[in-house]
C-alpha cells in the first residue's frame, strides 16, 4: 500500500526514493493507519523534503488515501489487487540526476578558430537560425565563470601564513624529540562567491531567452555555487534541473519545470519573492547577482526599485544584462529598467556570444563594487 | 532512563508541559524521530521555534543538550575533536625534565601524546561518546551555513553514529543521541542528508495555538492581552512584510507589553513597542501606512471573535 502510494507520488512529480518509502512503512508501523491525520503526517515527515512539494503531496494524498479508506473496511481483496499491480514494474528508480560534480579544468576563455564562429560571435541572438543557435550553444558551454574569491573561514596550511598551526607543529616536534623547532603556519583559504542568475523568460525576451538559458546552464554545470532562477509571471528555481551535464537533458528539464515561458513579466514581484524566500536569507549575501532581462516590466516600477535596492544591499555585486542595450540609440527607457538602474553595479549588453563572453569577464573581474 | 512515547499525542502533551506547544505534524515528526531513531530536519521561517524544539526535548527527556552551531568553514577541529596542544607540549617538557623521555623511542612518545586525556571533544564527538543512561539531544543548528564537505561528513556520522579518531580508534554511541537539525534554507541541504532525516516544515502557528503559546511563555500577561497580541501579529503577517513576525517576536512583544504593565493594546503603546516585533524600517513604515489604529481595531475584533 505504501509502495503504491509512493508510486502515485512519483507520478505526481515528487521524488520518493526507496529509502524514504521504507522509512514511511516503518513510520506507519509506529503510528498505525487508523487515523487519517497520523498517516498524513507520517508521510509528510518521511516522503516530503521540500516545502514546495507539500502541495503535491497533499494532492496525491487526497487522491490516493481518501479512496482507499472507503475501500478498506469493506473489501480486502481490492487492497490485494492494488499491491499486485505495483509489484510487477517496480525498480524504476529515477533519482539519478544529482551529479553536481564541478568541472575542475580551469581552461581560460576559449579561443575561436573558425571565421564562421567569428561571425557568429557578434551576431544578434534574435537573428539566429536554428542551426546557428545550436553552434552558438556549443560555444557557450565552453565559457568559464570564475569570479572574485572571498576569504573563507577555513584555514589552510601555508608556509608564509601568519597564524600558528599548532596541530602540525606538534606533529613536527615529535621528530625532534618534542622540541617544537619547525613551526608550521596556516592562513585562511579562498572560496568562490556564490553566483545567482535570474533569467527573464517573458514574451518580450523570447528571442533571447533560449540562448541565454544555454548560458545559464553553462554557468550552473561549469562552476560550483551557482543558483539559477527563471522570472516571468512568477519565480521558478531551476538550479537542480540545470545541474545535469547534458545540455539537452538539462534544458528540457528546465523548460518542463518553468510553466510561464513567454508570458507576462512581473520582475518586481519575482524579485520580491526571491528576496523573501531565498536572497536576503542568505543566498544573495556576498554573492554576485546577475539579472538577465530587457527590463520590460508590467508591474509597478516602485516595487522593482525597492526590491533591487534590497538585493543590492545584501549582494556583493549586481549585474544587469540587457540584450537591447546594443541597439543604437538605446536608452533605458523601459520603466522597469530605469527604476532598477541606480542599484546596478554593471550594466552590460547580452545580445551575442561576444557579449556573453564579456559578461563572463565582468563576473570574473568583479570587484568594482564594495 | 530513556523516554519512549507511545503516540504522537503523548509527545504533544509532554512538550506542552515543558513549555512548547507543537502542532500535530511536528508532534508526529518528533514521535517518529524518537521511535525510528532518525535525525529530524526542521526547516521554516526564522523565529518559528525550530531551535526551541531541541531545547524542549532536552528538558523533557532529561538528555543533555549538545549544540553545534554551524557556520561557513566549520571543520573537524571545531565540530568533532581537537587535541589539546598546550597540554601536549607541557607533557613533553615534563617528560624531558624528569628524564623520562631519554629512553623512549619516538613511537612511544607519540603514543603518550595521543591519549584520550589530551583529546578535546567537540559537540559531535561529545554526543557520540556520551555514556549516560539518557541519550543526549544533539542540536545541529543552521546546517545550511556549513560547507558541502562538512555536510558529507555529517551524513557519515548520522548514519553510523560512530566517529573515528585516527590516533585513538573508533567511538560509537551506546545510546544514539536524539538529533535535531535546523536549516534556514539559504541553500539546499544535500539530498543524501535529507534522505537520512525526517523532514518537517515548521509553519507559523494558527491563532489559538499562538494564544496558548503566549499564555504559556508569558504567564504575567493577561489572557486578553495575549489574545490581542496574537491577533495583531496575525494581521501583521498578512501585510506583505519583509520579515513577518515569528513566534519569537510575538513572545517578545507580549513580554514587552506585560513589562510595561499593559492589559490592552492601544495605538500609543503599539507605536512605542513596534520595534520588538518589526525589525526593518520598511516594515514599520508599511505598518504605519496600514494604520496603527486599524491594526489595534483588527486585533481587538480577532481577540473577541472566537472567545
Amino acid at each position: 500500500m505504501a509502495v503504491a502510494f509512493a508510486r502515485i507520488l512519483r507520478g505526481a512529480g515528487l521524488k520518493a526514493p526507496l529509502g524514504s518509502v521504507i522509512a514511511f512503512v516503518d513510520a506507519l508501523g509506529q503510528v498505525g493507519i487508523q487515523e487519517r491525520s497520523s498517516v498524513y503526517w507520517a508521510g509528510r515527515a518521511t516522503l516530503v523534503r521540500n516545502p514546495e512539494d507539500i502541495a503535491l503531496y497533499d494532492h496525491a494524498f487526497a487522491a490516493f488515501w481518501t479512496d482507499l479508506w472507503q475501500l478498506l473496511p469493506t473489501v480486502t481483496t481490492e487492497e490485494l489487487q492494488i499491491t499486485l499491480a505495483i509489484d510487477d514494474d517496480d525498480g524504476d528508480d529515477d533519482g539519478n540526476d544529482d551529479d553536481s560534480d564541478s568541472d575542475s579544468g580551469d581552461e581560460p576563455m576559449i579561443t575561436l578558430r573558425f571565421s564562421a564562429t567569428e561571425v557568429l560571435r557578434h551576431k544578434d541572438f534574435a537573428t539566429y537560425s536554428p542551426d546557428e543557435l545550436r553552434s552558438a550553444q556549443e560555444l557557450m558551454t565552453q565559457l568559464r565563470f570564475i569570479g572574485p574569491p572571498r576569504r573563507s573561514f577555513r584555514q589552510r596550511p601555508d608556509r608564509h601564513g601568519r597564524r600558528p598551526d599548532l596541530r602540525a607543529t606538534m606533529r613536527a616536534s615529535l621528530r625532534t624529540g618534542g622540541e617544537p623547532i619547525t613551526r608550521c603556519w596556516r592562513e585562511p583559504g579562498n572560496r568562490l562567491r556564490r553566483l545567482v542568475l535570474l533569467l527573464d523568460i517573458s514574451g518580450s525576451m523570447e528571442p533571447y531567452a533560449r540562448a541565454m538559458l544555454r548560458f545559464v546552464h553553462a554557468a550552473v554545470s561549469g562552476r560550483q555555487r551557482v543558483e539559477a532562477f527563471a522570472i516571468g509571471t512568477r519565480l521558478t528555481r531551476m538550479t537542480k534541473e540545470l545541474h545535469s551535464r547534458d545540455p539537452d537533458l538539462a534544458l528540457t528539464r528546465a523548460s518542463d519545470r518553468v510553466h510561464d515561458w513567454s508570458g507576462g513579466t512581473r520582475i518586481g514581484e519575482c524579485l520580491r519573492t526571491f528576496n523573501d524566500q531565498w536572497g536576503v536569507r542568505g543566498m544573495a549575501r556576498g554573492a554576485i547577482v546577475v539579472v538577465l532581462s530587457d527590463g520590460w516590466d508590467r508591474g509597478d516600477p516602485a516595487v522593482l526599485a525597492e526590491q533591487m535596492q534590497r538585493l543590492h544591499r545584501v549582494s556583493y555585486q549586481t549585474v544587469w544584462v540587457n540584450p537591447l542595450k546594443v541597439t543604437p540609440g538605446y536608452a533605458p527607457l523601459a520603466r522597469g529598467m530605469a527604476a532598477a538602474l541606480p542599484y546596478v553595479d554593471s550594466f552590460v549588453e547580452g545580445h551575442s556570444i561576444a557579449a556573453m563572453q564579456q559578461l563572463a569577464q565582468v563576473i570574473a573581474g568583479a570587484g568594482v563594487s564594495r | 532512563m530513556a523516554i519512549s512515547p507511545s503516540t504522537p499525542a503523548d509527545v504533544a502533551h509532554a512538550l506542552s508541559l515543558h513549555g512548547y506547544i507543537p502542532d500535530e505534524g511536528l508532534a508526529t515528526s518528533i514521535f517518529l524521530a524518537m521511535t525510528l531513531r532518525r535525525p529530524l530536519l526542521l526547516e521554516g521561517e526564522a523565529g518559528v521555534g525550530k531551535t526551541e524544539v531541541a531545547k524542549v526535548l532536552s528538558r523533557w527527556t532529561g538528555g543533555e543538550l549538545i549544540r553545534l552551531q554551524c557556520y561557513e568553514g566549520i571543520d573537524v577541529s571545531q565540530a568533532v575533536y581537537d587535541w589539546d596542544y598546550s597540554r601536549q607540549l607541557l607533557h613533553l617538557r615534563a617528560a624531558e625534565a624528569t628524564g623520562e623521555s631519554q629512553g623512549l623511542r619516538t613511537d612511544d612518545l607519540e603514543a603518550q601524546l595521543y591519549q584520550e586525556k589530551f583529546l578535546l571533544k567537540r559537540a559531535l564527538l561529545q554526543a557520540i561518546s556520551h555514556t549516560g543512561d539518557v541519550p543526549p539531544v544533539l542540536l545541529i543548528d543552521e546546517v545550511d551555513r556549513a560547507d558541502d564537505e562538512f555536510e558529507a561528513y555529517l551524513l557519515e556520522v548520522l548514519s553510523e553514529f560512530q566517529i573515528t579518531v585516527p590516533e585513538l580508534g573508533r567511538f560509537s554511541a551506546t545510546h544514539p543521541p536524539l538529533v535535531v537539525l535546523t536549516s534556514n534554507r539559504t541553500r539546499d541541504v544535500h539530498d543524501a542528508l535529507k534522505r537520512r532525516c525526517l523532514y518537517h516544515w515548521v509553519e507559523h502557528p494558527d491563532f489559538e495555538r499562538e494564544v496558548a503559546i503566549v499564555q504559556l511563555r508569558v504567564p504575567q500577561a493577561l489572557d486578553s492581552l495575549a489574545r490581542q497580541v496574537a491577533g495583531a501579529v496575525e494581521t501583521l503577517r498578512t501585510l506583505n512584510l519583509y520579515k513577518p513576525p515569528g513566534v519569537a517576536e510575538t513572545i517578545d512583544w507580549a513580554q514587552a507589553l506585560a513589562a510595561l504593565g499593559r492589559q490592552h493594546l492601544d495605538e500609543a503603546v503599539v507605536a512605542a513597542t513596534l520595534g520588538t516585533v518589526l525589525k526593518y524600517r520598511e516594515d514599520q513604515d508599511r505598518t504605519r501606512q496600514h494604520g496603527l489604529a486599524a491594526l489595534v481595531k483588527q486585533a481587538l475584533e480577532r481577540s473577541l471573535a472566537t472567545s
